[in-house]
């Protein structure tokens, strides 16, 4: 009411006595003071609505060139907050509140995204990313912030070593590196391979150098390794692809996403390489045998989980994402929903929403039964789970085998 | 280097150049007869990309038996015609009213019209990757030897071999080609020698954003993922091949862009295949130090 008064009186004023108060003095105090109190009052009223909610952000790449590891995890995390709040919320009967940001796939949007929900939105916890370089991005937001921020399926090392709020609910590279490693030696006794690496993304580089450590100090020999331009940029790989046929490998190593992994396997195939190619958890993406067809199939790729698991909480879950999105999950959606599940039974656990003390109740996460294994988070903040290696064939992924941590 | 593996990623060049040349003969066409560079050439590229896209499983289907291989070719005449009246509406929506303003009011508006074109794309056709449906079977040729040449490959470089000779002969042979050709050389004269200045210019913009559209599909067929934003860094290296080729120069393009396909493709066959585009470019920087026109160019001596 006073406000109203405010915004009407000025104009009285002007009416009035135009000539011993003009205008111009009145301008700037409904610019520099009225306007600001009436958006600060908004706000707080805003606030106050959904004040019982609890907020949890979320940034996702759900368009751009990895948009199906958004899409996917997204609804992982939607799949979960929907379990939780049917099942009578948190704290006592609060409701989870997801906001969600689109970061696009492209560099310098994770942080804008995540400063954005940090501070406007006073989201108590985030929940991102899948690629490493845009979780990397905004982890240190989050660490000083301290908002705890769980990664669903970053799996590059360096991501938790941004700081202790830092989280994530996969297997690391140096892991997933020696899975694939160990599979080229044993299962396909290859001895020499070529690695065609993605420059631009930290995931990449990380699972070639951890495969590269392995593969050698295991007998094994790296004949060509060469790099590509990541992120929808480069899109012919003939020049790299011709050069690594040269050197006759057993195996062609592309530890990139699935978009170039798809095109990559095509021009492989029409240059007349016959070996398989091995990816990692980037590959894992309904596009990627939509891209690459049949120029795919007997190749191999390392990932969280398989929808042919014969576990009855896969299936489940299986069963649960297929009723309400109408698609099968790939690995990213499996992820998405431990996270926000984790995440949920740490903010009950610290019965609190403060930032450091959800930090502690992740921080102590043991023995957790999810989708994707049984997660206990180490000291390092990364949770220690088997691996899956997948067969493409057919359009298809078909389960191969479980390699334990 | 053996001479196999040589011969083989000078294939690789070439198939990459071409498209580079195809996408730059539109860029230095709208350059000779107008002196500006049209930004949203590129994303003309693309929406040729998504017209094939969307056509392809339409049309398709009518071509059965012997008309089977009309289907593709069909394809990429409506796309051509597609993106050719795109181009012209272009010109007319965005150019024309400004046509007598600074140059530089113009290429702003160009990078406008491209941001427009990139985020309308994905507006309408979303942001995420789709695979490009197969126009025609991909499979190695036969008898080559340890050489591989694909027949999308050669498909695309036989159409930018077609798509050259037709332009050269518009521009050289027909009237409207002379009337191009006279606008470049002095508007001014051109108009009073009786040239409907406004037709030869929506001409050259549909002739060059037909180019643009068949490259589209072309480079589609190659490289099955297609998405909004594909035009950019094509249209980009296009526009470097153009300049390389001496800017206007309808022979200069097409060189351009074989020189940009081919020392790519070489440095990324290199220890140096993150610096792929780097390299590139720095050559690019040598070759324009030593002929600042570009290698077709003419020096124009300013009149005072």
């Amino acid at each position: 009411m006073i406000l109203f008064l405010c915004l009407t009186e000025p104009f009285e004023l002007r009416a009035s006595h135009a000539q011993a108060i003009g205008w111009a003095t009145v301008k700037p105090f409904i610019r520099y003071i009225l306007v600001p109190v009436l958006f600060a009052t908004g706000g707080l009223l805003a606030r106050q609505a959904r004040a019982q909610d609890i907020v949890v952000g979320e940034f996702a790449s759900l368009t751009g060139s990895e948009a199906t590891f958004g899409v996917s995890s997204s609804n992982g995390v939607e799949l979960a907050k929907e379990e939780i709040n049917n099942a009578g919320g948190l704290l006592g009967g609060r409701k989870i509140k997801v906001i969600m940001e689109d970061d696009q796939s492209r560099p310098g949007q994770p942080s804008a995204a995540v400063k954005k929900l940090v501070a406007n939105d006073k989201a108590i916890a985030i929940v991102g990313e899948i690629a490493s370089s845009r979780s990397l991005e905004a982890a240190p937001i989050c660490q000083n912030a301290k908002i705890p921020m769980v990664s669903p399926g970053s799996t590059n090392p360096s991501v938790t070593e941004k700081g202790d709020y830092i989280f994530r609910v996969c297997f690391i590279d140096p892991f997933q590196g020696t899975v694939m490693a160990k599979f080229a030696l044993d299962n396909l006794h290859a001895k020499k391979i070529a690695i065609l690496q993605d420059v631009k993304s930290d995931y990449s580089k990380g699972l070639a150098q951890f495969f590269r450590e392995y593969f050698t100090s295991h007998g094994g020999q790296i004949v060509t390794d060469l790099s590509y331009t990541g992120g929808g940029t480069d899109k012919d790989f003939r020049a790299q692809l011709t050069k690594i046929k040269t050197g006759q490998p057993d195996a062609i190593f592309v530890p990139g996403y699935y978009t170039e992994a798809g095109l990559i396997a095509k021009q492989a195939r029409s240059l007349g390489i016959k070996v398989p190619l091995l990816g990692g958890d980037g590959w894992d993406s309904p596009k990627l045998t939509e891209i690459g067809g049949a120029a795919l199939d007997g190749c191999y790729f390392s990932t969280h989980f398989s929808v042919q698991d014969k576990n009855a909480k896969v299936q489940d879950f299986v069963k649960k994402y297929q009723a309400k999105f109408r698609a099968v999950p790939d690995g990213m959606a499996p992820l998405g929903y431990d996270a926000m599940m984790i995440l949920g039974q740490a903010i009950n656990t610290a019965s609190s929403t403060d930032g450091t003390k959800i930090r502690d109740a992740l921080a102590s996460v043991k023995d957790y039964p999810g989708v994707t294994g049984n997660i206990t988070i180490d000291e390092k903040r990364n949770a220690k789970k088997a691996a899956v290696v997948l067969e493409v064939k057919g359009s298809k992924t078909n389960f191969f085998a479980t390699v334990p941590p | 280097m053996s001479s196999t593996e040589f011969i083989q990623q000078l294939i690789n060049g070439l198939s990459l150049g071409a498209f580079y040349a195809l996408i730059a003969l539109g860029y230095t066409m709208v350059y000779g007869v107008l002196r500006f560079i049209n930004f949203a050439h590129g994303d003309v590229f693309m929406i040729g990309a998504f017209c094939g896209y969307y056509l392809s499983p339409r049309l398709l289907p009518h071509f059965t038996g012997w008309l089977t291989p009309l289907g593709p070719v069909t394809v990429l005449i409506l796309t051509m015609l597609i993106c050719a009246l795109l181009g012209i509406t272009i010109e007319k929506l965005a150019y024309r009213p400004l046509r007598s303003r600074p140059k530089l009011t113009v290429l702003i508006t160009a990078i406008g019209v491209s941001l427009f074109l990139e985020y309308g794309g994905q507006f309408v056709f979303g942001a995420d990757p789709k695979s490009f449906p197969e126009l025609m079977p991909d499979r190695a040729l036969e008898g080559t030897g340890a050489l591989t040449i694909t027949t999308t490959q050669l498909a695309a470089f036989i159409v930018t071999v077609i798509l050259l000779v037709a332009l050269t002969l518009i521009v050289k042979r027909t009237r409207l080609g002379m009337a191009m050709r006279a606008l470049s050389n002095n508007p001014t004269a051109a108009a009073l020698m009786g040239i409907n200045v406004d037709t030869v210019i929506s001409f050259t913009f549909g002739l060059g954003s037909a180019l643009a559209g068949a490259a589209g599909i072309l480079f589609a067929l190659s490289y099955p993922s297609i998405d909004p934003l594909m035009g950019l860094l094509p249209g980009i290296k296009a526009f470097v091949a153009a300049v390389l080729g001496g800017i206007g120069s309808i022979p200069g393009a097409a060189i351009g862009g074989i020189i940009l396909g081919v020392v790519e493709t070489f440095v990324g066959a290199s220890a140096f295949s993150t610096y792929r585009d780097a390299i590139a470019f720095s050559l690019l920087i040598v070759i324009l130090l030593v002929r600042p026109a570009g290698i077709f160019g003419r020096v124009q001596p300013e009149k005072v």
